[in-house]
C-alpha cells in the first residue's frame, strides 16, 4: 500500500498557517467532555499533557517513573535549537529546515520539518517565560553555542543540563494543571496495550508497578510519547526503563512502524570499562566545539597521550572534513572513530576509544572559560573513570543514543490508527536517518506545545466524546491478555536471568546491526534473534509474584517486546539496500568509505505492518518528495 | 574486591523490616554502586530469592531516581554524587556496608529499599511554576536578565528532586528542596511576580507533608548531590517574611 502523509500542498512557508486555518476545532465548551491520555511525561509529554489541559480537555497523563519530572529527557546535556538568528550569523528558519532535511540525509519530510523550524522559536520564548534558566551574556540577552551538521550558532543551552531545564519546565506547567484539576496524573504505571475499538484507539491497559494490578483507561483519544528504543542494544545512554513496550504493543494493535533501522549511535560517550557495565554515559556533543578528536598515525600505539608529540597524531575529523571538522555530524564523527579503532588506532583499555583533547582550548581560552561551559561534564567524567579532563584528553567512543524510526505518523502526528496519536521521539517524523544534536529536544516540545494542541481537535471534532469506556469487553479482554502474559513469565522458572538475555541480544544487535550493517550480519541477527526468543520464552527465570513491587518482571516484558522488535528492526535494515545516515550497509559506500544513497529506490519512509510472531511483517511505502530543497550527496568536506 | 553488605529488606509498608546480610564477590572497582547491586541481584535470582528493590533510571546522576543511605549517608561516601555515579573504587576490599531506605515519615516505605516521594510533586503542584500560558509570551530575549541572577536560578534550579536533603536531616526537613524551586523562580523576572504567592502556598503544603522544621543542621547541603546551598533557605525564609503581609492584604480586600 502507498501511504499518505496528508502533508498540506503549495508554498511550504505558508504551509502550517493555512493547515491551522483548515483544521477543525473544539468549541471551547465541548473540550471538557473529552479525555485524552497522555502516556509519558518527558518534553513530549509533559509539553502535551499540559498544554492539553490548559487548554481544558480532560487530560490523564501516564509515566513509569515515581514523578513525571524523572523522564529521561532529563539527561539531555547540550542544549535545543531554534531559528532566532540573536547571533546576526545567517541563521533562519529555512536554513534550519536545510540543515534538518539534509542532517537527515533526505529521509525525512519536508512539510514536518519546515513546521518544526517554524515553531523553534515559539520554544524559546515559552520556556523563557516559564523560568528556564538559560545561560546569558553579561547583557541579559539568551547566549547560543554551536552543535554538530551546522555552520551557525543556534543552540539554546543550560550549562550542561538542557534537557533537565526544558523538562522542569514543560513539568512544572504540568503541576500547575494538576493543582487547576485539568490533569490527572499517574506515575509508576507501565502501558503494556493500546485498546482498539472497532479500528480506533480507545484507551489504554496499565500495570500499576506498586500493586502489581492490571488497570484500564479509557480515552478519546491516545497521545504516545513514549520515547526511543535504542536499548534494544542493551548499552546505550538510554535509562535503564526506556523501552519500546509502549510502541510495540501499538503496532501489534495495528500501528505502523516506520523505519526501525534508523537509530544514532552518539560519537561520544565514556567507552564500555567491563562486562559488569549496565549503561554508557554520553559526554554532549557540545565538547566536540572546543575538543579535538585524535588518535595517533601508529598502529598499537601504546603511549600516554602527552608522550606523542604533536606530528604524530592524525586529528582524523580536521583531515577527513576541513570545513566542518570536529562538528561534523554524528552519524559520520561515530563511523570516523570505529574505522580509527579498528585500524587498530584506539587508545585506552580494549584499544576501543579515541581522544576528546581540551590542551588547545584551554591554552586559548584558559581552565576556567572551559570548566564555565562544561564544568559538569568535565565532573562526570572524573566520577566514572577517575581521570582529569583538564590534565589529559578525555577518552570517547560511540554509543547506541538516538531512534529516529518510530512509529508512523501523518503531518497531524495520527498514527495509522485513527484516535492514536505519536510525539516525540517515538515517531519517526523529523529527523529522516540522522538526527542532528539539538533538535530532539525541538522536537520534542513542538509536538507537545504547538503541534498536538492543534491537531488534535481535528480528530475530535469528528467523533463523540465518551462514546466507548472501559466497561466495554475489549478492556477486560485486554487486561486478561496481559495477566495471562505475566503469569506465562512467572511459571517459566528457568534457568538465564533476564539480563543475561538481554545481554545476549544487545550483542546480537551491537555486532550485526549497529555502526556498519552487512547482508550477511544481518542475516546472522536474523536467524539469531527467534532463537534467543525460543530461549527467552523457555529458560528465563522471573522470580517473584505478578500482584506486587517486581522489577524484574518489568524487565522481564520489556525484554520480550525487544526480542520481537529486534527481528522488524533487522529486517527493515536488510530490506533498505542502501546507506543513508545511522544507517550505514558496507555493500553500499563510496570509495573513501562515505555512506551511498540510492534516492531512484529507496527514497520512501518504510512503515512496517505486524502480521503475527513468526509471519513475515507488510511493507507499506510512503514516498518523499523534495520539492524545497534539492536531493544532493550530503557533503561535510 | 569483596564486600559484605547489609540490606534493607521489607516487603511493604506494613511488614516488618530487617537488615540481611550478603556477600558481593569479586566487585570490580570500575563497577557503580548500582552495577555492584545489580550483582548481588543475579546471585540472589540464581538461588531463588527475591532480588532488592531499589528505584533507579538514568543511572547518570540526574533523574533523581536512586535513593539509597549508605553507611549512614544519603548518597554514600563522596561528595556532590548520587548513588547510581558513585563507583565501587570509593571503598575497600572486606568492607560492611549498610544500605538504608530514606527514612522520613513523608516518604512512607514502599519496598525494600524504594519509597514514596510524591509529597515532592506536591509541594511543586501548589505553585512551583509561572503561570505563564503556552503561546502568547514575549519574545526570548525582550526582558533581559543579568547575568548573576541567571547563574543563581541556574544553580537553584539545579535540584534533582531526589528527597536526600530530607534523609540526611535529623528533622526530615524539606527547606532545601522548597527554597531551591522558591529561589530559582523568585530570581527571574518571569517568576518574581507570583513570588510571594508562591512561597507562601509551596511552604504550607510543605507543612501539610508532614515535613519536619529546619534548625540549622546543614545536613542537606553536605548531601545534596547537586550542591544546592543552604543559602536558599535563607533566602526563602526572607521572601516568606516579606510575602506574609503582602498575601494577606490582598486577602482582606487591599493591595491596589
Ligand atoms: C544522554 C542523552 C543526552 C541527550 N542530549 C540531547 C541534547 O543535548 N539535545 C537534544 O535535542 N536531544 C538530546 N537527547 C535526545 C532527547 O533528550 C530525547 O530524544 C528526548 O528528550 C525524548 O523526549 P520524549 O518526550 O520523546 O521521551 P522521554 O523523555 O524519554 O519520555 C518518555 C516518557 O514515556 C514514559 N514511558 C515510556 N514507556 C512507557 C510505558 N510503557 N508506559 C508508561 N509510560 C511510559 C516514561 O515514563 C517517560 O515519561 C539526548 C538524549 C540522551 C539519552
Ligand atoms: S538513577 Fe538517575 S540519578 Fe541515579
Amino acid at each position: 500500500m502507498i501511504l499518505d502523509g496528508k502533508c498540506p500542498t503549495g508554498p511550504i512557508e505558508t504551509s502550517w498557517d493555512r493547515h491551522r486555518f483548515e483544521m477543525k476545532l473544539v468549541n471551547p465548551a465541548n473540550k471538557r467532555k473529552f479525555k485524552v491520555l497522555v502516556v509519558g511525561t518527558g518534553l513530549a509529554g509533559g509539553a502535551a499533557a499540559a498544554t492539553l489541559g490548559e487548554l481544558g480537555y480532560n487530560v490523564e497523563a501516564f509515566c513509569y517513573q515515581d514523578s513525571a519530572r524523572r523522564a529521561h529527557s532529563i539527561a539531555a546535556q547540550g542544549g535545543i535549537n531554534a531559528a532566532k538568528n540573536y547571533p546576526n550569523d545567517g541563521d533562519s528558519i529555512y536554513r534550519l529546515f536545510y540543515d534538518t532535511i539534509k542532517g537527515g540525509d533526505f529521509r525525512a519530510r519536508e512539510a514536518d520539518v519546515w513546521r518544526l523550524a517554524q515553531v523553534s522559536n515559539n520554544i524559546i520564548d515559552q520556556c523563557v517565560a516559564q523560568g528556564v534558566p538559560f545561560a546569558r551574556d553579561y547583557a541579559g540577552y539568551l547566549d547560543n553555542r554551536s552543535f554538530g551538521g551546522a555552520q551557525v550558532s543556534r543552540t539554546f543551552y543550560a550549562r550542561g543540563q538542557t534537557g533537565q531545564q526544558l523538562l522542569l519546565g514543560a513539568y512544572q506547567a504540568l503541576c500547575r494543571q494538576v493543582q487547576a484539576g485539568s490533569v490527572k496524573l499517574h506515575t509508576r504505571r507501565e502501558m503494556l496495550d493500546l485498546v482498539v475499538v472497532d479500528g480506533e484507539a480507545k484507551g489504554i491497559t496499565c500495570r500499576n508497578l506498586v500493586t502489581g494490578q492490571i488497570e484500564s483507561y479509557w480515552g478519546d483519544a491516545v497521545v504516545l510519547c513514549t520515547g526511543g528504543y535504542v536499548n534494544v542494544f542493551y548499552l546505550s545512554t538510554n535509562a535503564m526503563g526506556c523501552s519500546v513496550t509502549a510502541a510495540w504493543r501499538s503496532a501489534k494493535k495495528g500501528a505502523y512502524f516506520a523505519n526501525p533501522c534508523y537509530t544514532q549511535i552518539h560519537p561520544t560517550c565514556i567507552p564500555q570499562s567491563g562486562d559488569h557495565q549496565s549503561k554508557l554515559t554520553l559526554m554532549s556533543e557540545s565538547l566536540r566545539n572546543d575538543g579535538r578528536c585524535w588518535v595517533p598515525k601508529k598502529q598499537g600505539d601504546e603511549r600516554a597521550a602527552h608522550q606523542i608529540p604533536e606530528d604524530e597524531r592524525d586529528y582524523y575529523l580536521e583531515r577527513k572534513y576541513p570545513s566542518f571538522g570536529n562538528l561534523a555530524p554524528r552519524d559520520i564523527a561515530s563511523r570516523a572513530a570505529k574505522e580509527q579503532c579498528d585500524d587498530n588506532r584506539g587508545v585506552g583499555p580494549g584499544k576501543r576509544g579515541v581522544f576528546l583533547d581540551f590542551a588547545d582550548s584551554i591554552k586559548r581560552l584558559g581552565e576556567d572559560k572551559i570548566r564555565e561551559r562544561y564544568g559538569n561534564l568535565f565532573d562526570m567524567y572524573e566520577k566514572i573513570t577517575d581521570e582529569n579532563g583538564y590534565k589529559q584528553p578525555m577518552r570517547i567512543y560511540p554509543a547506541p543514543h538516538y531512534s529516529m524510526g518510530g512509529l508512523w505518523v501523518d503531518y497531524n502526528c495520527m498514527s495509522n490508527v485513527p484516535g492514536l496519536f505519536v510525539l516525540g521521539e517515538a515517531n519517526f517524523s523529523v529527523h529522516g536517518a540522522n538526527r542532528l544534536g539539538a533538535s530532539a529536544l525541538m522536537q520534542g516540545l513542538a509536538d507537545g506545545y504547538f503541534v498536538i494542541p492543534n491537531t488534535i481537535a481535528n480528530y475530535l471534532a469528528r467523533i463523540t466524546p465518551g462514546k466507548v469506556k472501559d466497561d466495554h469487553p475489549e478492556f477486560k479482554r485486554s487486561r486478561e491478555e496481559i495477566q495471562g502474559q505475566m503469569d506465562k513469565l512467572l511459571s517459566i522458572k528457568g534457568k538465564k536471568t533476564v539480563s543475561e538475555l538481554n545481554r545476549e541480544l544487545g550483542k546480537v544487535m551491537w555486532n550485526n546491526a549497529g555502526m556498519a550493517r552487512s547482508e550477511q550480519s544481518l542475516k546472522e541477527a536474523i536467524k539469531r534473534i527467534p532463537e534467543l526468543r525460543e530461549e527467552f520464552w523457555n529458560n528465563v527465570n522471573v522470580t517473584g509474584v505478578s500482584g506486587s513491587t517486581n522489577q524484574q518482571l518489568e524487565n522481564a516484558w520489556r525484554l520480550a517486546d525487544f526480542l520481537e522488535f529486534a527481528e522488524l528492526f533487522v529486517k527493515d535494515a536488510l530490506h533498505r539496500e542502501e546507506s543513508c545516515g545511522g544507517h550505514f550497509r558496507v555493500e553500499h559506500q563510496t570509495e573513501d568509505g562515505e555512506a551511498m544513497r540510492d534516492d531512484e529506490n529507496f527514497c520512501y519512509v518504510g512503515a512496517w505492518e505486524f502480521k503475527g510472531i513468526d509471519k513475515e511483517p507488510e511493507l507499506h511505502k510512503e514516498p518523499l518528495k523534495f520539492e524545497n530543497v534539492e536531493l544532493a550527496v550530503r557533503s561535510y568536506k | 574486591m569483596n564486600l559484605t553488605l547489609y540490606v534493607w529488606r521489607q516487603k511493604g509498608p506494613k511488614e516488618k523490616g530487617s537488615l540481611e546480610r550478603y556477600e558481593a564477590k569479586h566487585v570490580s572497582p570500575d563497577s557503580s554502586f548500582l552495577e555492584m547491586l545489580d550483582e548481588v541481584n543475579e546471585d540472589l535470582i540464581k538461588s531463588g530469592k527475591d532480588p532488592i528493590v531499589f528505584d533507579h533510571d538514568c543511572r547518570e546522576g540526574i533523574c533523581g531516581m536512586c535513593s539509597q543511605m549508605i553507611n549512614g549517608i544519603a548518597h554514600g561516601p563522596d561528595t556532590e554524587i548520587t548513588v547510581c555515579q558513585l563507583h565501587m573504587r570509593k571503598f575497600k576490599d572486606g568492607d560492611s556496608i549498610y544500605i538504608e531506605p530514606w527514612r522520613a515519615k513523608a516518604f512512607p516505605l514502599i519496598s525494600d529499599l524504594m519509597v514514596d516521594r510524591s509529597a515532592f510533586d506536591r509541594i511543586i503542584e501548589s505553585y512551583g511554576y509561572t503561570s505563564a500560558h503556552t503561546g502568547g509570551v514575549p519574545d526570548g530575549n525582550a526582558i533581559p536578565v543579568s547575568k548573576v541572577n541567571a547563574d543563581i536560578a541556574m544553580d537553584a534550579a539545579a535540584c534533582i528532586g531526589c528527597g536526600a536533603c530530607v534523609a540526611a536531616c535529623p528533622n526530615a526537613s524539606a527547606m532545601l528542596f522548597v527554597s531551591a524551586k522558591v529561589s530559582h523562580l523568585g530570581v527571574l523576572p518571569q517568576g518574581e511576580v507570583e513570588a510571594a504567592r508562591r512561597v507562601k502556598a509551596m511552604v504550607s503544603q510543605m507543612d501539610a507533608e508532614g515535613f519536619g522544621n529546619c534548625t540549622n543542621h546543614y545536613e542537606c547541603e553536605a548531601a545534596c548531590p547537586k550542591g544546592i546551598k543552604v543559602t536558599f533557605i535563607s533566602r526563602m525564609n526572607r521572601e516568606l517574611l516579606k510575602a506574609i503581609p503582602q498575601v494577606e492584604k490582598k486577602a482582606a480586600g487591599g493591595g491596589f
